[in-house]
């Protein structure tokens, strides 16, 4: 089923720089990720967190109107 | 904004509830008797579908997809329309999920007792199976996903994104490791051999543990904890890095199940790196969690939620040190196929996913029936009587595992194995199994004393309804970013977006470990002396797999010295390439039998299947009588051999055409050396006389089961003892 790619795959020029190209994804990833959490804004957070203690049930077994 | 009104489905949240606690209490008893078997090995004897080669896949799925699975749907129902301010999607696909659930489980609870599996663990069912799963797990993910697209809430909370990554990866782990070729309606050769089978198996094995018993728990615990704490999360950016480098590392780790294997270097090592990486996000999880509690620690000492919530993440921080350990190369060396991992999943069975499942429960069944925990001094006994059985098991088989493997590799000064008799390591540690079944025993007292509090908690409370809720609908923005938004929490607003990343995510690991196997045509060096079994071997290998041989003995003899010694030469990447599929096994109840061909006579096996105790005393086998008795099916051999020549392996047509004489020549040869036993003889003369006496057919030796089993087994590994060495190209990984 990956007949077809195969060859494509073992022909490419300069296929060493594979693996500098994966440590960088992983790199950035994890970059990324960091950056973002760390400029996050507060009150974002703050509100996202209390997601789960809001309650906005009306406590009644009454059928709706 | 105006407030629209709508009902909580709080109906199909009990149903699962109800189906936790029926398939937990069942998929434990399972494992008690299993563990009742090493100490009685014949408590089932002649009865087929009780031993415990067909029980142990029977006990491992119950568990996982039954007990806890159903635990997750309970808590996944519950949270999400609370998180989302919505119903569910479809209440018809919230009920096939349900129906279509157990149907797989009662399914599963018979096929596997009667000897239909695919041998690949966690994933033992057959292909009907596989189509019914995949089906209901989109059933499952359309829902989710639909009610996420329907919601009353801006953000996704990060509960649902573990839900979501659960959803995806659980999808393509099982679509991609089912692949199989059909032989008949209950029977399928896995379309992967050898090496390749063992990667692919192991890298789903690995994932279902992440991301069927971690990932989706970790979800619940974003949202029970705090619910059971009244508090928010402890860091919610911490749980964002927690998500993402999660399920970005998890999905690499799968070689560590098969270092020291014929797997090449390169993925066996790769799998140890991502494994200790993996450390950090999951004590960032633990952490997280726990400290969630801080301020309310006070509450810990009342609250049977929290109790049991506590130690369930402790049990998570412990498996999660444990598995990075167990990954090093040189641990694992001792670890592996000892009852060290059996210690290691069950902390993460028992506390993990069995205590929070508890904790969840004994926190949703008064909430759902609108009344008080009928009695908390019950759940704080089941509680402590839980906890001592964790340690009861877990300990013992610890102390088992480190003493049975260094029993293995024990030398006298002269060369010589110091325990040359795998029996003698064996029998050190049936005190240890003792312990364990007592600790197992505890552990269910326990799940017995909960299901007690829940029913009168239930009976004592209010029929369960469908809750009234309340919320503004959802206003509409752009799609677009809109100023001054940070680029995540857009993305948190963006349930497609945020699935389609996950997947990415997820994916990577996978394909880097897996494509490269498939592709490349060297990955494994061919042994030219190494040929297809024959049919009678074919037939004797359905055997083997549908008994479950696996589940104690290995076919996988590491290059180890000690191993060399005890088994043989060790094992060659290019010894399995026509084994779909492969049978390297994980465990080592008995010895490993990959080079157990032309060991022993071929009167020696059946001598040993009719009772294993009179050949080797002190043995835990248990005996195979129905083997011996059984009349071999051979009307399927044909078709067994053309899937075959489908996957690759390279029988001719004209083999094929005389598949049933060769089987036939096969077999009489093995009858006419089983002769040469004088009590064979006497006895099997006997009865094929009283037959004849009586007009009664009888059943030639030949054609019965335990000669196909003995076919395969006396060639299992003798294919690389050419007597020229030059003639076997093995070359390194």
């Amino acid at each position: 089923m990956f007949k077809f790619i195969k060859g494509n795959l073992e022909n490419i020029d300069g296929v060493s720089i594979y693996p500098m190209v994966s440590l960088m994804i992983f790199f950035l990833f994890f970059v990324v990720l960091l950056w973002w959490v760390f400029t996050a804004k507060k009150d974002h957070i703050a509100e996202v967190s209390n997601i789960p203690l809001e309650d906005d049930t009306l406590n009644t077994n009454e059928p709706l109107l | 904004m105006e407030l629209q009104k709508f009902y909580y489905d709080n109906k199909i949240v009990s149903k699962f509830i109800i189906a936790t606690m029926f398939w937990g209490i069942i998929g434990m008893s399972v494992g008690l008797l299993l563990a009742f078997m090493f100490l009685f090995p014949n408590v089932t004897d002649g009865i087929s579908w009780l031993s415990f080669g067909r029980l142990r896949p029977l006990h491992t799925n119950a568990v996982i997809f039954a007990f806890i699975g159903n635990a997750i749907f309970a808590g996944v129902y519950y949270s999400t329309q609370r998180l989302l301010k919505a119903r569910m999607w479809k209440d018809w696909l919230s009920n096939l999920n349900f129906w279509g659930w157990q149907a797989i489980i009662v399914g599963a609870a018979i096929t596997l007792p009667l000897g239909y599996t695919s041998s690949k663990e966690y994933a033992e069912l057959e292909w009907p199976f596989d189509i019914a799963i995949a089906i209901i797990w989109v059933a499952f993910g359309a829902n989710l996903i639909g009610t996420m697209i329907k919601r009353r809430q801006r953000h996704l909370y990060v509960a649902l994104w573990f839900y979501l990554a659960t959803f995806v990866t659980v999808a393509v782990l099982h679509i991609v490791n089912s692949m199989a070729i059909p032989v008949s309606a209950f029977k399928s050769y896995s379309a992967y051999a050898g090496v390749q089978d063992a990667l692919v198996q192991w890298w789903y094995g690995h994932n279902a543990v992440a991301f069927f018993l971690t990932t989706p728990f970790l979800g619940l615990m974003y949202y029970f904890v705090p619910k059971a704490a009244n508090r928010p999360v402890y860091s919610y950016k911490l749980s964002i890095v927690h998500f993402w480098s999660l399920i970005f590392i998890y999905i690499w780790a799968g070689p560590h199940h098969l270092l020291y294997s014929s797997l090449p270097d390169w993925a066996q090592n790769l799998g140890v790196a991502f494994s200790i990486m993996l450390l950090a996000p999951s004590w960032g999880g633990m952490i997280n969690g726990l400290l969630t509690l801080r301020g309310a620690w006070d509450k810990v000492r009342v609250d049977p939620v929290l109790k049991f919530m506590v130690v369930a993440i402790t049990g998570y921080g412990m498996a999660t040190f444990e598995g990075p350990l167990l990954s090093l190369k040189n641990v694992n060396a001792i670890a592996h196929f000892s009852d060290w991992i059996i210690a290691h999943v069950h902390v993460g069975a028992l506390a993990w996913n069995g205590f929070f499942t508890f904790g969840m429960v004994y926190w949703l069944v008064p909430k759902l029936f609108k009344t008080k925990l009928w009695s908390v001094k019950l759940a704080d006994a089941h509680f402590w009587v839980g906890t001592l059985g964790i340690i009861m098991y877990a300990l013992p088989m610890y102390v088992a595992g480190f003493l049975q493997a260094s029993m293995w590799k024990q030398f006298n000064p002269d060369g010589t194995l110091a325990y040359g008799n795998f029996l003698e390591t064996l029998v050190e540690i049936i005190p240890m199994y003792w312990m364990r079944a007592i600790g197992g025993s505890l552990y269910i007292i326990g799940a017995l004393i909960g299901v007690v509090n829940l029913i009168m908690t239930a009976r004592a409370g209010q029929k369960v309804t469908d809750e009234l809720a309340e919320a503004a609908a959802l206003e509409k923005v752009t799609s677009k970013r809109t100023s001054k938004e940070a680029y995540h929490t857009w993305l948190e607003r963006r349930p497609v977006k945020l699935t389609i990343f996950a997947t990415v995510a997820i994916l990577i690991g996978g394909a880097v470990q897996i494509i490269p196997s498939l592709i490349v045509d060297d990955y494994i060096p061919m042994i030219s002396s190494v040929k297809p079994y024959t049919p009678l071997e074919l037939e004797g290998r359905d055997i083997y797999i549908r008994e479950g041989c696996v589940g104690c003995h290995s076919q996988m003899v590491r290059p180890f010295r000690s191993e060399v010694e005890r088994y043989g030469e060790y094992s060659k990447a290019g010894e399995f390439v026509y084994d779909h599929p492969f049978l390297w096994g994980s465990k080592r109840t008995g010895p490993d039998l990959l080079r157990v061909g032309k060991k022993y006579t071929d009167s020696w096996h059946l001598n040993h299947f009719y009772d294993p105790q009179s050949t080797s005393a002190g043995s835990i086998m248990p005996s195979y009588k129905w083997l011996i008795a059984a009349e071999l099916d051979k009307s399927d051999t044909e078709a067994k051999m053309k899937a075959m020549i489908t996957l690759g392996v390279p029988y001719t047509q004209k083999e094929v055409n005389r598949a049933q004489q060769w089987m036939d020549e096969q077999g009489t040869e093995i009858e006419k050396n089983l002769y040469s036993d004088p009590d064979f003889k006497r006895t099997y003369e006997a009865d094929k006389l009283r037959a004849k006496q009586k007009g009664e057919p009888f059943l030639e030796m030949r054609n019965r089961e335990v000669v196909a089993m003995i076919a395969y087994l006396q060639r299992l590994g003798t294919d690389i003892k050419v007597k020229n060495a030059a003639s076997t190209a093995v070359s390194n990984n």
